[in-house]
């Protein structure tokens, strides 16, 4: 299990291939299915272009909370590995903001285990964004129904 | 007893401070810590954690805790 927030900007399909090669869990063979999502800036919101991003959080809690949510699906879809990575600081549209990946033997643990912690992630971790829009900047008030 | 008291978001900055050290007397709960730190009325959408988990405006609060007051999540 690979859980990191990131100040700098990373590729999420480099991250996703060297995890999968280095983890003693995810040995060749032992695996059946990996489902991953990855949530990226969009340059328009409600209406309006949106030119960079400030994404806060609260550093200590956010990373308790995605740990403990890794463990929680790990066990409850028996999971053979996840990783979780997520943005903060400054982000340009294109950016990746968010990597969700889950390892399991069949397709339906993985892929219904990525779609949960996404949808946990989006609803209880501590991260807040801030649009810097061409009239000035905006706080987002609420994320979008899943 | 005392109390760490975090801000984070747009909360942050209506209140004008990232943090407070609160010296309250016991007991305490949740409330308390945001009425002596803010003095503001709570907005609607208000979400509270107490050490680094979420908790309720009711929930007691103990010498050496961290309170933290945040808007909704948009993380992801």
């Amino acid at each position: 299990m690979k859980i990191e927030i990131r100040p700098e900007p990373y590729d999420p399909w480099d991250e996703l291939a060297a995890h999968q090669s280095a983890s003693d869990a995810l040995a060749p063979g032992r695996y059946g299915a990996c489902a991953s999502f990855v949530g990226t800036m969009r340059d328009f919101n409600e209406g309006e272009e949106v030119r960079s991003m400030h994404l806060e959080h609260y550093p200590e809690m956010t990373q308790a909370q995605l740990e403990q949510l890794a463990e929680e699906c790990i066990r409850r879809h028996g999971l053979l590995d996840v990783l979780v990575l997520h943005r903060v600081g400054e982000i340009l549209p294109n950016d990746p903001i968010v990597l969700v990946a889950a390892w399991s033997a069949h397709r339906k643990e993985a892929l219904g285990a990525c779609r949960e912690m996404m949808e946990m992630l989006k609803s209880r971790a501590t991260f807040w964004k801030k649009e810097q829009l061409g009239r000035g900047e905006r706080w987002v008030e609420r994320n979008t129904p899943g | 007893m005392q109390i760490r008291v975090r801000f984070f978001a747009s909360l942050r900055e209506e209140v004008g401070a990232a943090d407070r050290l609160l010296e309250l007397a016991a007991p305490v709960t949740v409330s308390d810590v945001w009425r002596q730190a803010t003095r503001m009325t709570p907005p609607a959408n208000l979400l509270c954690a107490c050490n680094h988990a979420y908790t309720d405006w009711d929930a007691p609060v103990n010498d050496g805790d961290e309170v933290a007051f945040f808007p909704p999540v948009t993380g992801g």
